[in-house]
């Protein structure tokens, strides 16, 4: 039984894919039903491992492929965090994709890799060893690159093109520093402390670039974050799973694994790569923002912002010290809540009200109140204003940074959040203070609805407030953290 | 109970024989049959694959099988020999086999009017011909058989390049039947002069008296020369494209995947098994860089090329460059390693891989060649949504033959990889990274154009579901080979020769 | 200089011209029977090869092998010769009836 849980999990979605795939365009409402029954399942699945986990149970399952070549599922606490991340997510964003996809071309196709996308992202979750990560991890680039190129149109393919030549050359680094690492070592597990005990050098610090390198490609670290702003062109469901969800996620998730569970933080201490892994994070932050703040179309501006918080994640992770890692594993949630929110936000403006850029956010709260709401429950977040969900995440960086003796992370931080009121509070502040533009193309009224379309962006902005407001709380995403640090991480 | 199967003794059934015999009186009847030659398809295509399965349940069961013809044993009889890399090559060839025969049952028939057709006359007793030769190169234990299945190979191999009978093809097929017949020669002369040194062709006699002499190494060294060329390895493989751009589809997919193998199967043998002693570090890294260049060259060209099957053909090009790194990087690293033989059983895994991807993709061009007249790349836009299961099966076997998981193009480069740098050439490794990234450049091109907007006017022409479905069925093969590789992987082990552990250059 | 010897030289010139007409003929027909040439070689070459001990016996099995050489050789040459005949009939420029075809020339390039 054990065993099978974390097989069914990634079954779940894999097989609504499978299914998604032999149904004809036009058979919507089976669609939507095996695309939500599957999500719901897998939330549940999710749940049910929560309670067996925090009681103590352990969950695994191994397929052999070759002598000395193991795929590993692994449920720990960690895995558990994301996955239920992504189940929890995935569910929104399926209910938010039917309605905006409404009718279109390919509903089929689109739904099969969109599932397949999950899967993937559910494989990297429960991955027990660096060769099932990478396994996964590759098929979440050729699940994704469909859905990127959906449209069909030059500009698609071209980011398409553009996301695989990033995406690809990281994948190829990855695997050639598993394979280095593995070469001499033999078959790596994640295991508490990491599972390195010694070994040559340069081996383990070039392993660890060529990894880190290959894991920063996807969570967008500069100078490797070119493909995320380029990918906005695809449509907003799949913008919300590229950077809440799924990839970029994926990317910092991987980045975690390879410092705790296998490296270990007192290896990495001893190469001395922690340090320009958290600065290689701090200049991603400033750059990140600096670069949202030049952005006029909402959805680049949002992409950039992404580019700076999942740097938080890496930031935690280099940073060591059980406060920082706690912020940043939370940031992991909290980041996915509120990007998630966002983006569902905007490609309702999109829809709705046709507003695609700053300037035409004039008025908007006015004719969509509640997804503006929505907006600025997240936007705010995103500053760290409390007692939202980013609050917590900055509070517990900022601490984890003076226990590590790191006080410039106090400036990065402060910087960055100054950077992030810059560039969100005047999309607020025209949104709910200025007057809409009289323009007969699109009458000021209000457009809000329909609820499959606004109920997932309120959903997840309320989870961001409650994941703040209830932070104390031992299953809110802060004390499932803080159990993953207590229990796996602290020396 | 396996106590009781063991005291059976030995199989029953010469199931080597059987697979030889079976296609080569399909042939024959093929030719008898004419204009309903066609309808041998289905009832071939389930035997082939019953008898391949057959085979691999007895080596399995009982080991190395060999089966003397009329009872005469080598040096003076020919001993026909089945191990793990044999029997699953037998499978391979079964199954795809089966795909391309059953995809070309609707185009090789008679004509509309029931009309006997030149086309679909010569087709199937060639194609059931080129079978029985690869399953004779597959089970053969010496080497002057291996000659004859090769023989076998060229003719067949080079009508089938010439069916459409377009000056093109035919200029393609003069073209390979040239380098070919050099081969055959290099291969004849190498093979004489092992005769007269060892005074036996047999493959396990040879290993047992090959002494580190230098008419053995002339002779290896001919030989190798000689299947090169006929496996179109770098740089004796400017034949390939146009024969495999202009042959039929069906025949395309034969070609790649299976034709060009039979040669590197023979050299495997030969160098691994006939005289594992010969070989010198340098020349097994000369034999690496010679891969190498070819997967780089063949890479590039296939990223310029315009039409469909010619990126396909290069691509084999490309691929067949990976099975040459199997001299530098096979042994020399067991200690390191928890298993052995990695590199030999990765490169026979990337070849089994690539013979399922490559089919299934020259099948899938083919359904789209059908649907829009020809296969120019520019006028592929959205014909993945016309044909979505061939497009489907398109992009399974591009995964493989990118090396991505989970494929048995991934099991194949994992094991080569890891040998690469457990033996400390990382070299190697930078050449099979950098290929599969070339690998995905080419192969994700077409991949785009069908998932396009399609804007060309004109309307496409239909291909029947369950044709489309055979080329997603041998790609899911191919990604099911690496998903479920701990079987093959032990198959492959049995009669796998020493040398695969030890290295060739120790 | 014994019989079989001179029969081995023979057999060695006659594949070293067989190769330079096989690698170096412009046509199609030239390369075919460099080809054979080539195969004429090598099989004398072999044939010499069965009487290599002076007191025992001539080895049969390169006689075998011999023949089984020559079937496939005669089988590729008539395979090239006929794809070699259509190519002319398909490239070639129509002629005005009844002016003598040069076969000759026909070149697969």
């Amino acid at each position: 039984m054990n065993a099978l849980l974390p097989v069914v999990t990634l079954a779940t979605s894999l097989l609504a894919a499978g299914v998604i795939f032999l149904l004809p365009e036009s058979s919507k409402t089976v669609r939507t039903v095996v695309n939500l029954t599957a999500a719901l399942g897998k939330l549940g699945l999710a749940l049910l491992m929560i309670i067996g986990v925090a009681a103590g149970e352990t969950y695994e399952a191994t397929l052999t492929l070759l002598p000395g070549l193991d795929l590993i599922l692994r449920v720990d606490a960690l895995a558990l965090l994301f996955l239920t991340l992504s189940a929890f997510l995935w569910l929104l964003t399926t209910v938010y994709a039917i309605s905006y996809l409404g009718d279109g071309p390919h509903l089929s196709r689109f739904f099969g890799f969109f599932s397949l996308c999950v899967a993937a992202t559910t494989g990297v979750a429960l991955s027990g060893s660096l060769i099932t990560f990478f396994v996964f991890y590759e098929l979440l680039t050729l699940s994704t690159w469909p859905l990127v190129v959906h449209k069909g149109d030059g500009a698609s393919l071209a980011a398409g093109r553009r996301y695989l030549i990033y995406t690809m050359s990281g994948s190829a680094a990855l695997l050639a520093g598993i394979l280095w690492l593995e070469g001499g070592l033999g078959p790596i597990e994640f295991t508490r402390h990491g599972s390195l005990d010694a070994g040559d050098p340069t081996v383990l610090i070039g392993a660890f670039v060529l990894m880190v390198a290959g894991l920063g490609v996807k969570a967008a670290l500069v100078p490797l974050h070119g493909w995320l702003p380029s990918a906005m062109v695809a449509p907003a469901p799949v913008s919300a799973l590229l950077h809440a969800v799924a990839v970029v996620k994926a990317g910092a998730f991987g980045i975690i694994r390879l410092v705790y569970d296998v490296y270990g933080v007192t290896l990495v201490n001893e190469l001395g790569v922690g340090l320009p892994l958290a600065i290689v994070a701090a200049v991603t932050i400033i750059y990140g923002s600096l670069r949202a703040l030049q952005q006029h179309d909402i959805k680049r501006r949002l992409a950039y912002s992404t580019v700076s918080q999942v740097a938080y994640i890496v930031l935690g992770t280099g940073l060591f010290g059980p406060y920082a890692t706690i912020g940043g594993v939370v940031h992991l949630v909290h980041q996915g809540l509120m990007k998630i929110t966002l983006f569902f936000c905007a490609g309702a403006l999109a829809e709705r009200i046709g507003v695609t850029r700053v300037e035409q956010l004039d008025g908007a709260g006015r004719r969509m109140p509640l997804t503006m709401a929505a907006f600025s429950v997240a936007a705010l977040g995103m500053i760290g204003l409390p007692p939202l969900a980013g609050f917590v995440s900055k509070w517990y960086l900022g601490i984890g940074s003076l226990q590590a003796g790191q006080h410039w992370v106090l400036a990065v931080l402060a910087v960055s959040s100054l950077l992030n009121a810059a560039y969100f509070l005047p999309l607020l502040h025209r949104a709910w203070f200025l007057a809409p533009a009289d323009d007969p193309a699109r009458p000021a009224a209000r457009r809000e609805g329909p609820a499959w379309l606004i109920g997932p962006g309120l959903v997840t902005a309320a989870a961001a407030l409650g994941a703040g407001l209830f932070a104390g709380l031992p299953l809110s995403p802060l004390g499932w953290s803080t159990l993953i640090v207590t229990r796996n991480y602290a020396p | 109970m396996p106590a009781t199967l063991a005291d059976l003794g030995m199989p029953l059934v010469p199931w080597a024989a059987v697979s030889v015999v079976l296609p080569l009186t399909a042939a024959l009847v093929a030719a008898l049959l004419g204009r309903h030659a066609h309808h041998l398809a289905v009832p071939m295509a389930l035997a082939g694959i019953a008898v391949a399965a057959l085979a691999i349940l007895d080596v399995v069961r009982h080991g190395v099988i060999e089966t003397t013809i009329g009872g005469w044993t080598p040096p003076l009889g020919i001993a026909l020999r089945l191990d793990g890399l044999g029997s699953a090559f037998l499978a391979v060839i079964a199954l795809v086999g089966a795909g391309v025969t059953l995809f070309a049952r609707a185009g090789f028939g008679p004509d509309a009017e029931g009309r006997e057709t030149r086309r679909g006359y010569a087709f199937w007793p060639l194609v059931f011909c080129t079978i029985g030769g690869l399953a004779a190169i597959a089970v053969a234990g010496d080497l002057f058989n291996l000659y004859v299945g090769l023989e076998l190979l060229t003719v067949t191999a080079v009508a089938l390049v010439a069916l459409d009978g377009k000056p093109a093809a035919l200029a393609a097929a003069m073209r390979y039947l040239l380098f070919a017949l050099l081969g055959s020669l290099l291969y004849l002369l190498g093979a004489a002069i092992l005769y007269v040194a060892h005074g036996t062709l047999d493959i396990r006699l040879l290993s047992r008296s090959a002494d580190p002499e230098t008419a053995t190494l002339a002779a290896v060294v001919l030989m190798t020369a000689g299947l090169m060329a006929k496996a179109a390895l770098f740089p004796l493989h400017g034949w390939l494209p146009p024969a495999h751009g202009s042959a039929p589809a069906p025949a395309s997919a034969l070609l790649s995947a299976l034709v060009v193998k039979a040669p590197f199967i023979i050299m495997l043998r030969l160098w691994f098994e006939v005289a594992p002693e010969i070989a010198t570090s340098v020349v097994a890294q000369g034999l690496g860089a010679l891969g190498a260049a070819g997967i780089l060259v063949g890479s590039l060209l296939a990223l310029r090329q315009h039409r469909l099957k010619l990126v396909i053909a290069y691509s084999t090009v490309a691929q067949l460059g990976y099975l040459m790194l199997v001299f530098p990087l096979a042994g020399g690293s067991g200690e390191q390693q928890p298993w052995s033989a990695g590199a030999w059983t990765g490169v026979v895994f990337h070849a089994l891989s690539h013979a399922l991807a490559k089919g299934a993709m020259f099948i899938a061009a083919g359904a789209m060649a059908e649907a829009i007249g020809d296969d120019r790349m520019d006028r592929l836009d959205g014909v993945g949504q016309h044909l979505p299961i061939a497009a489907f099966a398109f992009g399974l076997a591009a995964v493989s033959l990118m090396g991505l998981p989970p494929s048995g193009g991934f099991t194949g480069k994992y094991l080569l990889l890891t040998s690469a740098f457990a033996s400390g050439q990382w070299w190697w490794a930078v050449v099979m990274i950098g290929g599969g990234l070339l690998a995905a450049g080419y192969l994700f091109r077409p991949l785009s154009r069908l998932l396009a907007k399609r804007e060309q006017p004109g309307a496409l022409l239909a291909v029947t579901r369950w044709r489309q479905a055979i080329a997603l069925g041998l790609a899911m093969l191919s990604v099911l080979l690496g998903l479920l590789s701990l079987g093959p992987y032990e198959l492959l082990q049995i009669g796998r020769p020493g040398s695969a552990v030890e290295g060739l250059s120790s | 200089m014994t019989a079989p010897a001179l029969y081995g030289l023979c057999g060695a010139a006659l594949v070293g011209i067989g190769l330079y007409g096989l690698l170096a003929g412009a046509s199609a027909l030239r390369r075919i029977l460099g080809f054979n040439v080539v195969g004429s070689g090598i099989f004398l070459y072999f044939g010499s090869l069965a009487a290599r001990h002076p007191t025992l016996a001539v080895d049969p099995v390169p006689q075998a092998m011999i023949i089984t050489g020559i079937v496939v050789a005669l089988a590729g040459t008539a395979l090239a010769v006929a794809i070699a005949i259509r190519l002319h009939d398909e490239t070639a420029p129509a002629r005005p009836p009844g002016e003598a075809e040069d076969r000759d020339a026909c070149d697969p390039r």
